[in-house]
């Protein structure tokens, strides 16, 4: 009797949902870094001339580089400390989508505009 | 028929990664529900598996790629300064835009807003991709988890529509252009 099963047929074993939490939480968080550093240096200008890190990109280069060692650093350190942790999955799923929301938000000129 | 290397750098950017781009969000879209909401085993084999994996980090690669050739590569050319007395602006895309009262919104809004909204595309996909390289079949035993990415990349489609949108109408208000002519073909009179 052929006792080997079909890989698709096979149990799935449930992970702990901290590595995906992790994930989301910082790529949120990486967003809305860079929302706030744009609106920072949009309003700035010592703020602004301090985010040009590679002058023919201009201020974005700093806003950009500076959002994505947020969200990395973020993303490894939570990896870490939830990777085989369970997580409250709730909270952190509505505090991601609102700080995404905020992200578009306050990257829109018009809103930017109101501060 | 001719192209100048600017002009070919934006076509690259625009069409050659971001439109790509766009057009695979929907195959991720009914992938991800799909293979997430499946109750029947096939349709979740290895194989299909492996297919959106490797599906996913092809659109992880165009997003990044389209990101840094725009913020790198096309971006200087756009907001390079005219030197003092310039009179024609055909060279400096975002000072002609500026120029006019009828062209400086697709500035002061288009690009503006696109220039920062075109990262959350990267940084939503690379979320996606990754989640479901770990979580993969066992996505379905976490529904809000499902949710979540399902979202974010609904949201890196919205991020990557608002700077394709935008930047096809900057470049068709003030096109990118200059830098060496490449010569396609010579073509004939009829």
């Amino acid at each position: 009797m052929n006792t080997s099963k079909n890989p698709s047929m096979t149990e799935v074993v449930t992970r702990t949902n901290g590595s995906g939490g992790a994930a989301i939480l910082s790529a949120a968080v990486g967003s809305f870094a860079l929302a706030i550093l744009a609106l920072v240096g949009d309003k700035s200008a010592a703020v602004k001339s301090s985010l040009v890190f590679y002058k023919p990109t201009g201020p974005l280069s700093g806003v950009t580089d500076i959002a994505l060692l947020i969200w990395l650093a973020l993303w490894i350190v939570l990896e870490m400390r939830w990777c085989k942790k369970g997580v409250a999955l709730g909270p952190i799923c509505i505090a991601s989508f609102v700080l995404l929301g905020l992200s578009f938000l306050l990257t829109f000129p018009p809103i930017v505009d109101i501060f | 028929m001719e192209v100048t290397l600017r002009s070919f750098w934006t076509f690259v950017h625009g069409m050659g990664f971001g439109m790509l781009y766009l057009m695979a969000c929907s195959g991720a879209f009914v992938g991800l529900y799909h293979f997430t909401t499946s109750p029947t085993p096939s349709e979740t084999s290895a194989g299909k598996q492996r297919f959106l994996t490797i599906y996913l980090l092809t659109m992880v690669v165009l997003a990044w790629v389209a990101v840094l050739t725009g913020a790198y590569v096309i971006y200087p050319w756009y907001r390079a300064a005219p030197p003092l007395g310039t009179t024609d602006l055909a060279m400096f895309p975002q000072r002609l835009l500026m120029s006019s009262p009828t062209t400086i919104g697709w500035h002061s809004l288009g690009m503006e807003w696109k220039e920062h909204v075109a990262w959350f595309t990267p940084i939503s996909i690379t979320m996606v991709a990754f989640v479901f390289i770990q979580y993969g079949r066992d996505l379905k035993n976490h529904r809000q988890l499902r949710t979540a990415v399902l979202c974010f990349a609904v949201a890196s489609f919205v991020s990557a529509g608002i700077s394709g949108f935008f930047g096809a109408m900057i470049n068709k208000n003030a096109p990118v252009q200059g830098g060496q002519t490449i010569h396609l073909s010579g073509g004939e009179q009829k």
